[in-house]
């Protein structure tokens, strides 16, 4: 019970964060024309971003057994 | 393409490999051997998310405003991230109360209303309506288009063909059949497809394949990877516009809008609710679905951009539709075979949304619209048909058909003047009605089937206005007059801007406007007045299912009588005489009754009867037609509330008694720590008797022996006589003396010793005990001196009790000293707060190891060789130790004959009184 309430606090910090890291007031400060390895900064920065957290959610509930 | 007829062979072949494998499915589940009761399989079929509107729409809206076609993927990641709450509880709630779609979701939470179900069925029909005309127009497009290759042929804006030659009235004809076939071929009261899930895994991965195939050749075999692709955008100030934020990607309210509306419709979609809560299987699927769903999401828009720059490159800004991109550039670099994948993909994606939403929207048309109306009209006698299970599927059959042509006339009226992910925003904007009432049903008691009502429809309302009556004026279909200058030239009630709001796109717009309306309504009228008994148990069913167990509250808020052979014919015309026979069989053998007709109809029965008819036709019409076979009592809300209140308490208790028995194992602990200290003082107390018994028996013996011998041998003669009556009388005063001891210790101990304090002259005490013992040193010849300060301050202490410490540390002195060289000193010293007495002597000293056990009772110190026979009672410092200990001081020996050092010095301390003066 306690290790399924710590999985759901964790997910539920990886929402606030997704919802913090990709909106506005922080996505413009990626939002120029930089370019980086080639790619637009912008499109790296949401692409590697969602990745993240899709990756914590992964790790997150996979290991709560 | 010449062979248009190879395009219609393909898809009818894909289609039927699809409808395959839902057969094989739904035959392994017969057997018990289901293939979707994988993690993996749950999580695919959630990407029936991904409609043509991801397929091709997302390149198109890519091309005109770069990264604002991401939040529609974003919001149902950070959904799924919630997932695990919300979307677990609605499994577990629509399990426990057999909900089959959302309508009936919404309908039982609040009182289970048909009204309700009603309302929500038309808002989920018209809202969807446009989403499935988008696919339709998906399909056919990409028909034509691949029909004229190797010419690319845009079609031709806002010229109709006529219907009977329209590819689009073909495409829902086929897709209305295919959906008939997956989703209607028998009634199942628990609304599941396992086979239609198992094609829409199966769907999920092949319009991957086939984009992401698009994607490598448009990146790789076009052009040469992401950086060349980049790197010509960036050469063209047009196409250098959608690599960053602002402009055309939007502003930061319609960003948010859009990331709020696809987080919503993750969940609210009728289809992505039939996928994800009627469809799952295990609810531990979820685990997987809840990082899989959103990977296969950011793979699928991995290529999106490529393509949609890739696309502007090669036809030129405005050359042509972007959203037939990810068709068009194969067709263009002449590769037939891709482009037919491409379409097959589409086709994929397109009949995977529109089969599950269309079953989804006639399963609530069934049971939350047309049944209730039917069983309403009397004279139609459906009550009294024997089967309606045929009625039910006939029923579905025409409301998917006819869903699918609403939504190729809104492709007709509309269709043309949008871009596809304009036309699905539409629809997301209308799901996203559900939400307030939605959330309520989860989180809030409080909510009420009037205050739903009102929030649905003003929410409705406002989005028909703001939203779906534009489109059809920008269609033509309604005067733009009303868009231009307002309703009735009423600039404050333009749809667009509405009471002047301006500075928000269209949708962002009707999102603010319509949820305001939505839930202000919703709260404002459920907050008026107290939920009734219905809503307040259907309330608790709802937000507290994961601790409610059903038999506790379902039965338990029903009363009445029934009879089994009314409920069984009941349960016939709906389900089917075989299925009811065989549902209320299994259930007989639960309950260890042997034949159905023994059956009890009790709460539990009726209940479960409800339970299996809310399967087929909806909560709403269940209960009516339950309650049309069973003399019902109604419950008063007092009554209700009381039996929540039991099931409350019982959890109270079960609480309570969890907390008593643990506050109980500490006082068994407590009391066991207290047995063993009370056995050590047992023990202690025995030893104590012993001690004190030998202590008595050795001068008793002695008195005895001496008077035997006394009285044995009358001839003894007198100086002998005297001296054994002197040995008599030595060791009577020695008894004596210590019985005294021993019960002044007892006393001291137990704390009934009295204390006459008062302010005491330690000099004087000193001077007292000196003069009292002063015989004794003579007797042994044992100097004494005495060294007093001229003044002193009094101590506040029981005067006798002091002089008893001093006689007994001098009388320990003089017995220690050697006769005739010993030499005793008193001293009194001054501390700041304690005045020390000291006693000194020049005797043997006490070893070490020896000074603890002196204080202890009946150990006595010194060797026997110096002073022979022990002659105390071993008494004495104990007591004295006690006595000083009372008056707050310290009673302490200092003595180290180990080092060569002559004789011991006992010291004891007192506090000196408070305030007192030197005198």
């Amino acid at each position: 019970m306690n290790r399924s309430r710590l999985t759901g606090s964790r997910l539920i910090a990886i929402f606030l964060l997704g919802c913090v890291l990709l909106n506005y007031p922080l996505l413009p400060l990626f939002g120029g024309s930089a370019v980086i390895f080639g790619m637009p900064l912008l499109y790296a920065y949401v692409f590697a971003v969602w990745a993240g957290l899709i990756a914590l959610m992964a790790i997150v509930i996979e290991r709560s057994g | 393409m010449q062979g248009g007829w190879l395009i219609v062979v393909a898809s009818i072949a894909y289609l039927g490999v699809l409808f395959a494998i839902a057969h094989y499915g739904d035959r392994r589940a017969d057997a018990g051997r289901s293939i979707i009761s994988r993690p993996s399989v749950y999580a695919l079929s959630l990407a029936v998310y991904c409609s043509t509107w991801t397929y091709y729409g997302s390149v198109g809206r890519a091309a005109a405003s770069g990264i604002g076609f991401l939040p529609v993927y974003l919001g149902p990641t950070l959904m799924m991230s919630l997932g695990w709450f919300v979307l677990l509880k609605m499994i577990r709630i629509a399990k426990t109360n057999r909900l089959t779609s959302i309508a009936d979701f919404i309908a039982a939470r609040y009182g289970k209303s048909q009204l309700l179900g009603g309302l929500v069925t038309v808002i989920a029909v018209i809202g969807t309506i446009p989403y499935i005309a988008l696919q339709l127009k998906a399909v056919s497009e990409s028909f034509t288009l691949l029909l004229h290759y190797p010419e690319i042929l845009m079609p031709a804006r806002g010229e109709a063909l006529p219907w009977i030659r329209d590819s689009a009235f073909y495409v829902a004809l086929i897709l209305a059949a295919f959906t008939i076939l997956f989703g209607t071929r028998h009634l199942d009261a628990t609304e599941r497809h396992e086979g239609m899930v198992a094609a829409i895994a199966f769907e999920s991965v092949v319009k991957l394949l086939a984009f992401t195939a698009v994607g490598l050749f448009v990146t790789f075999g076009i052009y040469d990877g992401f950086g060349d692709i980049f790197t010509r955008a960036r050469a063209l100030p047009a196409l250098a516009r959608l690599l960053s934020l602002g402009g055309p990607s939007g502003s930061a309210s319609g960003w948010f809008a859009l990331t709020l509306l696809s987080m919503m419709s993750t969940l609210l979609l009728p289809r992505q609710f039939h996928i994800a809560v009627v469809e799952n299987v295990d609810e531990n699927h979820l685990r997987r679905a809840v990082w899989l769903f959103p990977l296969y999401l950011l793979l699928i828009n991995l290529f999106v951009l490529p393509i949609a720059l890739g696309g502007l490159l090669y036809f030129g800004v405005g050359g042509g539709d972007a959203d037939t991109f990810v068709l068009t550039l194969p067709m263009a670099t002449h590769h037939p075979g891709l482009a037919l994948l491409v379409f097959i993909g589409g086709l994929s994606a397109a009949a995977g949304m529109v089969i599950v939403e269309t079953i989804a929207l006639s399963t609530m048309v069934c049971n939350d619209l047309v049944m209730p109306l039917l069983l309403r009209l009397r004279w139609l006698g459906l009550t009294l048909r024997a089967d309606l299970s045929r009625l039910l599927l006939s029923i579905r059959r025409l409301a998917i058909v006819a869903i699918l042509l609403l939504g190729y006339s809104y492709f007709r009226a509309a269709g043309e003047a949008y871009a596809l992910v304009s036309i699905g925003l539409i629809s997301f904007a209308a799901v996203a009605q559900f939400a307030p009432v939605m959330i309520g049903a989860l989180y809030w008691k409080g909510g009420t089937r009037a205050g739903a009502l009102a929030g649905l429809f003003a929410g409705f309302a406002v989005w028909t206005y703001t939203l779906l009556l534009p489109s059809f004026a920008k269609s033509g279909w309604l005067p733009a007059g009303f868009i231009e200058h307002g309703l009735f030239g009423v600039a404050l009630l333009k749809p667009e801007q509405l009471f002047g709001l301006t500075g928000l796109d269209e949708i962002a717009h009707c999102l603010f406007w319509s949820m305001l309306a939505n839930l202000g309504a919703y709260l404002g009228v459920s907050l008026a007045r107290a939920p009734n008994a219905i809503e307040a148990r259907q309330a608790t069913l709802f937000v507290d299912v994961f601790r409610l167990t059903q038999a506790s509250v379902g039965a338990g808020l029903w009363r009445g009588r029934a009879r089994v052979e009314e409920l069984l014919p009941l349960l016939a015309r709906f389900l089917g005489p075989e299925r009811a026979q065989a549902a209320l069989a299994q259930y007989a053998d639960s309950r260890g009754v042997a034949k159905v007709a023994l059956l009890q109809a009790d709460a539990d029965l009726v209940h479960y009867a409800e339970h299996l008819l809310a399967g087929a036709i909806g909560s709403a019409s269940a209960r009516v037609m339950i309650a049309s076979v069973v003399e019902e009592e109604p419950l008063g809300i007092d009554e209700v509330l009381n039996i929540l209140d039991e099931a409350h308490q019982v959890r109270a208790y079960s609480h309570q008694l969890e907390q008593q028995s643990q506050e109980l194992s500490a006082a068994t602990a407590e009391l066991r720590a207290a047995n063993l200290r009370l056995t050590e003082l047992d023990r202690l107390k025995d030893d104590f008797i012993a001690t004190v018994t030998h202590e008595l028996r050795t001068p008793l013996t002695s008195i005895r022996a001496f008077s035997e011998m006394l009285f044995d041998d009358p001839r003894i003669d007198l100086a002998d006589r005297r001296r054994f009556l002197g040995i008599i009388l030595a060791e009577t005063e020695r008894l004596t003396r210590l019985i005294n001891q021993v019960l002044d210790l007892a006393k001291i101990e137990s704390g009934t010793a009295k204390w006459a304090c008062t302010e005491v002259d330690l000099r004087e005490v000193v001077a007292a005990s000196v003069e009292a013992t002063g015989q004794l040193f003579k007797a042994r010849g044992v100097a004494l001196e005495v060294a007093l300060p001229a003044t002193l301050p009094s101590v506040v202490a029981d005067r006798d009790r002091l002089i008893q410490v001093m006689m007994n540390l001098l009388s320990n002195a003089v017995k220690f000293c050697a006769a005739e060289v010993g030499r005793v000193t008193v001293a009194i010293r001054r501390e700041p707060d304690y005045l020390w007495v000291d006693v000194v002597d020049n005797g043997p000293g006490i070893r070490r190891e020896e000074q603890i056990l002196i204080f202890e009772k009946f150990r006595q110190g010194g060797d026997s060789a110096v002073s022979g026979k022990p002659q105390g009672t071993g008494l004495g410092l104990p007591i004295s130790r006690q006595i000083i200990e009372h008056f707050g001081g310290s009673l302490t020996v200092d003595s180290d004959p180990e080092q060569g050092r002559i004789g011991a010095r006992f010291s004891f301390s007192l506090p000196l009184a408070a305030g007192a003066m030197p005198t």
